[in-house]
């Protein structure tokens, strides 16, 4: 059965139609993993040194117990953003004679063996030996080794819970981030000293080896409870029923002072507040509204003024770069409608730059407070925000005709990366690359007033070409409809 | 109001259509049959300029459909699902494509009111945005959507496959009204002869791309295409 599972597997992998996209993905996740097995290994043959450094009076392994919590913590995080339950296409299985169990059995099962679960290994097993050569017990260490195995798959199968717990709800990252973040304070305000408690676990454990069990336990507790959630999913009535929510229809009447563009605007809007994926990004805008404050608090960065601007143009442009890197793939599942319908391509596009702008405007606006960090940085999130509205958008809106990948609006949200191709990669260079590099130069030959200014007078001349780059980028899309149409109506 | 000339799509070499000659008067309710494969789709693409044509050509109402976009006013089609939007309730599908179409919402209501007992009351009113809609309601929904601002020409690729005998019967009715009494052109795909049969005042037989039949709906039309169909199978 196993062989049938992986064979099925093997070719949906050589068969898909993106097939060679997916494959430069594969080589470059390749490249990663080479680089992840490099750092494990080094802090693998390493960690006795470097523990020592740091805890200087401590035995090694027990110092690395007492590590183990956030080592887990960090673990969790990293699994839930890139570690998927692998996926397999059930449906034609179902009325075959397969049973369940053993799909689900297989599922999970090939999920144990994922490479994430093998990175500790490539830590703790030169750490082990290292230990060994220093008179360690080769037993103690061996079990040890075992422990860290098991509280791998532990996570692994935790994640998914927690996974599966935050795909029903809106926000789809908040169950991560309340495990994670009740866990740390937990333990940082000593109301459970959870690292403490894993550590001397892990202690009596290698003392008494009997104690094994209990990890044990907890791990086959977790794979039945996830066996039991994946069953349930299996049967096709779970995938049928699906929640049917009442629509809260506003009225959107407001759009009509934007003239032409009206029906357009309006669709745009519902088809944000409307998808989960469109949504979630849409509330990546508080991200950028923030992210100056990741630098702007830091006295380093307060000698670094070249830098203001790229915060500048990401933190008023952090919209636009979220919606518009998708612009017409928002609109892949109908594509085939709008192309037959009597629609000006210029009211199309013009409806996506002026969501732009107007989002360019606003969060130049909330972002103001920023002036408490000097007026310099207020001065350069001005300009960044006029070459947002006069460069960026049409920058955008151009990369955009190149957009040849479907997004399926009904997905999930957080961590989709479909529809994300070359385009997405390579539109980041002008987009943010380009502003920064010409406000340094023209900061460290002419300084910071005349950089700004340089870089506002390149949004001006955006806005004054406004028309002829619009019919420009109406005309590149007009060229690529019949390409667009025909990638639109393909899964990849 | 339409006329394809020499009109071919090649699919890296395959030929999966090809129309020397085909002519569709004004007011002509127009069916199109063939098995699966036999380029009933590929011809409505092509007509509405989702493909591009590796030969010849299409006019619709004088205008050469891959070069102009002119048609587009009246011309309306329903393909298949992708033609809806998934993420709008009913209504405002209808009032978007009537305000592409140059409709205000009252002429809107006013058309899909005459489609009361079509839709069943189950489409409009319901609070439920396409995506969560029947297969079948959401065919009704396209269809209906199809309709609005006064096309001259109708184009419905399998409209009675998904929906229930009411409503099919019901779709028959609106289908001859459009082409007798407004002077619509309506063109119609289908794999069951008897829809066709009834609807269709003219119906063609593609095979493997090419016309191999171009009847005037007569009595003995069923027939003769059952006979065809149950020959070449």
């Amino acid at each position: 059965m196993i062989k049938l599972f992986l064979s099925l597997e093997w070719k949906s992998f050589l068969r898909s139609a993106s097939f060679g996209k997916s494959l430069a993905i594969k080589i470059l996740m390749g490249f990663f993993a080479l680089y992840f097995i490099g750092m494990f290994l080094f802090i693998g043959f390493f960690m006795d040194k470097i523990l020592k450094q740091v805890f200087p009076d401590i035995d090694p392994l027990v110092a690395f117990n007492g590590l183990l919590f956030f080592w887990i913590i960090g673990d969790l995080l990293i699994r839930f953003f890139f570690q998927k339950l692998p996926v397999m296409t059930v449906k034609p299985l179902l009325t075959l004679p397969v049973k369940r169990k053993a799909v689900v059995n297989y599922v999970l099962g090939k999920s144990a063996v994922s490479f994430i679960n093998f990175l500790p290994l490539f830590a703790a097993v030169p750490f082990g030996i290292k230990l060994i050569s220093s008179g360690y017990n080769t037993s103690t260490v061996l079990i040890w080794i075992l422990v860290i195995i098991i509280i791998t798959l532990i996570n692994n199968f935790l994640n998914f819970i927690i996974e599966s717990l935050s795909a029903k709800t809106e926000l789809s990252f908040l169950p991560i981030i309340v495990f994670v973040g009740s866990l740390f304070a937990l333990n940082h305000f000593n109301i459970i000293n959870v690292s403490e408690a894993l550590s001397k676990g892990v202690t009596s454990i290698l003392e008494n080896p009997i104690f094994i069990l209990i990890p044990i336990l907890i791990l086959v507790g977790l794979y039945i409870y996830n066996f039991k959630i994946l069953r349930d999913k299996l049967f096709l009535d779970s995938g049928l029923k699906t929640k049917i929510k009442e629509v809260n229809a506003s009225n959107l009447d407001w759009t009509k002072n934007f003239g032409d563009i009206a029906p357009f605007l309006q669709l745009d809007l519902k088809l944000i507040w409307r998808n989960k994926r469109t949504k979630s990004s849409a509330f990546m805008v508080l991200i950028g509204l923030f992210y100056g404050l990741f630098f702007y608090p830091q006295p380093i960065y307060q000698d670094m003024p070249w830098f203001f601007l790229f915060i500048g143009v990401f933190s008023t442009g952090i919209f636009l770069i979220n919606f518009g890197q998708f612009i017409p793939a928002w609109d892949s599942g109908y594509y085939k409608l709008l192309m037959s319908q009597n629609i000006k391509y210029e009211q199309y596009l013009k409806s996506k730059f002026t969501l732009m702008a107007v989002s360019v405007v606003i969060l130049f606006v909330l972002g103001i407070p920023y002036v408490f960090f000097g007026w310099k940085i207020l001065l350069a999130h001005f300009a960044a925000a006029i070459y947002n509205v006069g460069v960026n958008t049409h920058v955008i809106l151009w990369g955009g005709s190149f957009n040849r990948k479907k997004i399926d609006l009904n997905k999930k949200a957080a961590f989709n990366y479909q529809g994300t191709g070359a385009v997405q990669w390579l539109i980041g260079i002008p987009l943010l690359i380009l502003p920064l590099g010409l406000f340094a130069l023209f900061y460290f030959l002419i300084g910071f007033e005349w950089a700004c200014l340089i870089l506002a007078l390149f949004g001006v001349i955006g806005i004054v070409f406004h028309q002829s780059f619009m019919k420009y980028i109406t005309a590149k899309y007009l060229k690529s409809k019949y390409k667009m149409v025909n990638a639109f109506d393909q899964d990849n | 109001m339409i006329t394809t000339s020499n009109l071919s799509k090649k699919y890296s070499g395959n030929l999966v259509l090809n129309i020397e000659n085909l002519d569709i008067p004004k007011g002509q309710s127009f069916g199109l049959v063939g098995n699966n494969g036999a380029g009933k789709t590929t011809y409505f693409s092509l007509l509405l300029d989702l493909i591009q044509p590796s030969s010849g050509q299409i006019e619709n109402n004088g205008i050469l459909v891959h070069e102009s976009e002119d048609w587009k006013p009246f011309t309306s089609a329903f393909i298949d699902e992708s033609f809806l939007i998934g993420y709008l309730t009913a209504e405002e599908y209808f009032y978007f494509i009537g305000e592409l179409r140059g409709q205000n919402k009252a002429d809107v209501d006013t058309l899909v009111s005459q489609f009361e007992d079509f839709f069943h009351g189950e489409i409009v009113g319901q609070k439920k945005y396409l995506r969560d809609l029947s297969k079948g309601n959401q065919k009704k929904a396209g269809i209906v959507a199809a309709l609005i601002g006064n096309p001259e020409v109708i184009i419905l690729d399998e409209p009675f496959a998904n929906l229930d005998p009411t409503t099919q019967i019901r779709l028959k009715q609106i289908i001859k009204n459009l082409a007798e009494q407004q002077g619509v052109t309506v063109l119609v795909s289908s794999h069951d002869l008897m829809h066709v049969t009834d609807v269709c005042e003219r119906i063609v037989v593609l095979e493997k791309g090419e016309i191999i039949k171009d009847l005037a709906t007569s009595d003995a039309t069923l027939k003769e295409l059952e006979a065809h169909f149950a020959q070449t199978a």
